[in-house]
């Protein structure tokens, strides 16, 4: 028991430094802390509870470190009442946050390894500062692929991006969507058909993904049929969650709290009831 | 750690006169509402002697005894947990002002509660929710000190009802560990006296200022067969060998299906059960807009908005919600807290409305194949 450690369950007050649009219903939030010795570690795929004023709290993941190191950038997806409440803030706004909770990417574990990214639509947030972190050390790690999928072009995040990563870290980037009108000239199609277009060694490769269980399901499908062991693949679950510290139970996932167990487990942890329906 | 000594039932009531004393809130047992539940007693008076309860499946009433018994029943409807971890709590305030929130914890609980009659089952339940909110990673400040300024006086039980199976659950009905004090009770031709062990120094020193006289073998054995007694009475029971591979293996047994169609997701079992911790956050605002508050409250899987994930709940069927009460209580808590969630106490099915047994549940998945069973009673052997 640490009694100098703030309660888990009190928000710390932080400033909105910077928000702007990504696409059209999603957002990113840059936060700064407002106290001096709060720290901004975070390991990729963790994520913070963000308080709206009055309105409520929201899981969000990190989607990068800010600039400077001193806070973090969260993309949002205004789809809910609190979501909503934070696309309404403006810039040197006050709002409370709790956190980094949660598990991580297996980074380290990676090294030496082909590493195959799998994101479907806002599942790309969580990933992306594990991206930044195998190209900043990227010769640590062989081939890296990312394949992204969203239901329109329009919905596609950090497309802006795509470009640094292909050019300067050698990152397999294949991108495609479900619907696309005539303007759209790239892939089209569910995430799983890219596999087969980049290359990476199936006994040497590290699988990260998250998207809907539906996708994540048939991305694993898929993996595993070109040889990618099931330990060897993470995915990341979601379900209702209200104290992120394991106290209100709301998170389970069989055995797992995916608060403090997930949200990124390893496939052949949650397996037995990756396919189950209600649990 | 001593030698078991007797009070009388003056001394009794001297004890609640001296917890007081203290400076302890005494909470323990005592009649209202034809039920007996756990509130603050002033004086052994207070107390519920001479009543006993009748419970089964779906059915709970009080009712006279014989004898002058204070101790003379079983369990109620409430636990200890409405005051470790309370029914509704505000965590913290927010104060808006000129752009800037001051969020403003809120100070934790310094009440010092005395408890007077927890049972066997109900000493592991105390146990089974230290390990949620204190033995993990996180510490929930606000039950870590209302446990850690309680003191614990434990009875014994003599007698037990049809609901209760904690022998199975290796929970009672004598209290082992994690008392201050102990107390059995032994009523015999009209005398009435309470056999007493202390089990840590705070209670020692209380026994010290009691003045009780020294318990003789005949005292000692008379306590031993009344406890004796309880555990012959159990007539419920629940194999416990392999119950979390049993469930996990049969998440799509059918049984879930007809258990759902008895269930009304009511959330009795979850509200009454001593180890349910689940909770919720409300988050409020005044007419001003500038003054919020977060308010937490006890919630229960049986609710649809508990699985609530973007536009709609992930355990939609009253399947789905009992399959997750039950094999969280007795399969997965074993995974997450090192032991069963279930300690026998049998509340879940007295306080069902419909009196769905936990114990026959179980049972119903063990005999897989045989997929027909009649409800009711089915858990008496």
């Amino acid at each position: 028991m640490n009694f100098s450690e703030p309660d888990p369950m009190v928000p710390q007050p932080y400033k909105v430094r910077q928000i702007w649009q990504e696409t059209h219903d999603t957002f990113s939030l840059d936060l700064e802390p407002k106290g001096p010795s709060l720290h901004s570690e975070f390991a990729p795929g963790q994520f913070n509870m963000l308080y709206a004023f009055g309105v409520g709290e929201v899981p969000i993941s990190i989607s990068a470190c800010s600039k400077n190191g001193d806070g973090w950038i969260h993309t949002i997806r205004d789809v809910g009442t609190v979501t909503h409440a934070l696309h309404q803030l403006r810039e040197g706004d006050t709002i409370g946050l709790r956190g980094p909770f949660g598990s991580a990417w297996p980074i380290d574990e990676s090294k030496g390894s082909d590493v195959v990214i799998m994101a479907g639509g806002i599942g790309l947030a969580p990933l992306r500062p594990a991206l930044y972190a195998l190209m900043e050390s990227r010769k640590n790690f062989g081939d890296i692929a990312l394949l992204y999928g969203a239901r329109k072009p329009e919905d596609l995040l950090y497309t802006d991006e795509f470009e640094s990563w292909r050019g300067k870290y050698g990152v397999q980037v294949r991108v495609t969507v479900d619907n696309a009108d005539r303007t759209w000239s790239g892939n089209v199609g569910v995430v799983t058909t890219m596999i087969p277009r980049v290359n990476f060694d199936p006994l040497q490769t590290v699988a990260m993904i998250c998207g809907p269980e539906i996708m994540m399901r048939y991305a694993v499908l898929e993996l595993r049929q070109n040889g990618v062991s099931e330990e060897n693949i993470y995915v990341t679950m979601e379900r209702n969650m209200k104290c992120a510290v394991g106290f209100c139970g709301h998170c389970q996932f069989g055995p797992a709290f995916i608060c403090k167990d997930g949200p990124v487990f390893r496939y052949d942890r949650v397996k037995p009831l990756f396919s189950l329906r209600e649990v | 750690m001593n030698a078991p000594v007797l009070i009388d039932t003056i001394g009794l009531g001297q004890l609640i006169k001296l917890l007081q004393k203290k400076g302890y809130q005494v909470m323990g047992p005592t009649v209202r509402d034809e039920a007996i539940v756990y509130d603050t007693l002033d004086s052994i008076n207070d107390l519920p002697q001479g009543w006993t309860d009748e419970q089964e499946a779906g059915h709970y009433r009080i009712k006279k005894r014989d004898d002058n018994a204070y101790f003379g029943y079983v369990v109620g409807p409430h636990s200890w947990k409405k005051y470790l971890h309370p029914p509704r709590r505000r965590l913290w305030r927010a104060e808006q002002k000129d752009g800037e929130v001051d969020i403003i914890p809120e100070s934790a609980e310094s009440t010092r509660f005395a408890f007077l009659g927890v049972r066997s089952c109900e000493l592991h339940a105390i146990t089974i929710q230290d390990e949620v909110f204190i033995k993990g990673p996180h510490v929930d400040n606000d039950y870590r000190l209302r446990r850690e300024n309680a003191l614990i006086i434990a009875v014994n039980c003599t007698q037990s009802a049809p609901t209760c199976f904690c022998v199975s659950m290796n929970t009672g009905p004598k209290a082992e560990s994690g008392y201050d004090l102990v107390l059995t009770e032994i009523l015999e031709n009209n005398i009435h006296h309470f056999l007493v062990q202390a089990g840590s120094e705070k209670g020692l020193e209380l026994l010290g200022e009691l003045d009780p006289r020294p318990a003789k073998e005949s005292d000692i054995s008379k306590a031993e067969k009344g406890i004796e007694q309880a555990a012959q009475q159990m007539s419920r029971s629940m194999k416990t060998d392999g119950i979390k591979e049993l469930l996990f293996e049969n998440l799509e047994h059918p049984r879930w299906d007809e258990v759902a169609e008895r269930c009304l997701s009511c959330a009795n079992c979850t509200m009454v059960c001593p180890t349910c911790f689940c909770s919720t956050v409300e988050d409020v605002t005044d007419i001003t807009g500038d003054h919020a508050e977060r308010w937490q409250r006890w919630d229960s899987c049986f609710t649809m908005d508990f699985s609530y994930l973007h536009g709609g709940s992930v355990r939609s069927s009253t399947k789905s919600r009992y399959r997750q009460w039950m094999t969280h209580k007795l399969a997965s808590w074993i995974d997450q807290f090192g032991s069963s969630g279930c300690v026998g106490c049998g509340r879940c099915v007295t306080w069902c409305p419909v009196g769905i047994d936990i114990t026959e549940e179980v049972r119903a998945i063990e005999n897989a194949g045989s997929k027909t069973s009649t409800p009711s009673q089915g858990g008496k052997e």
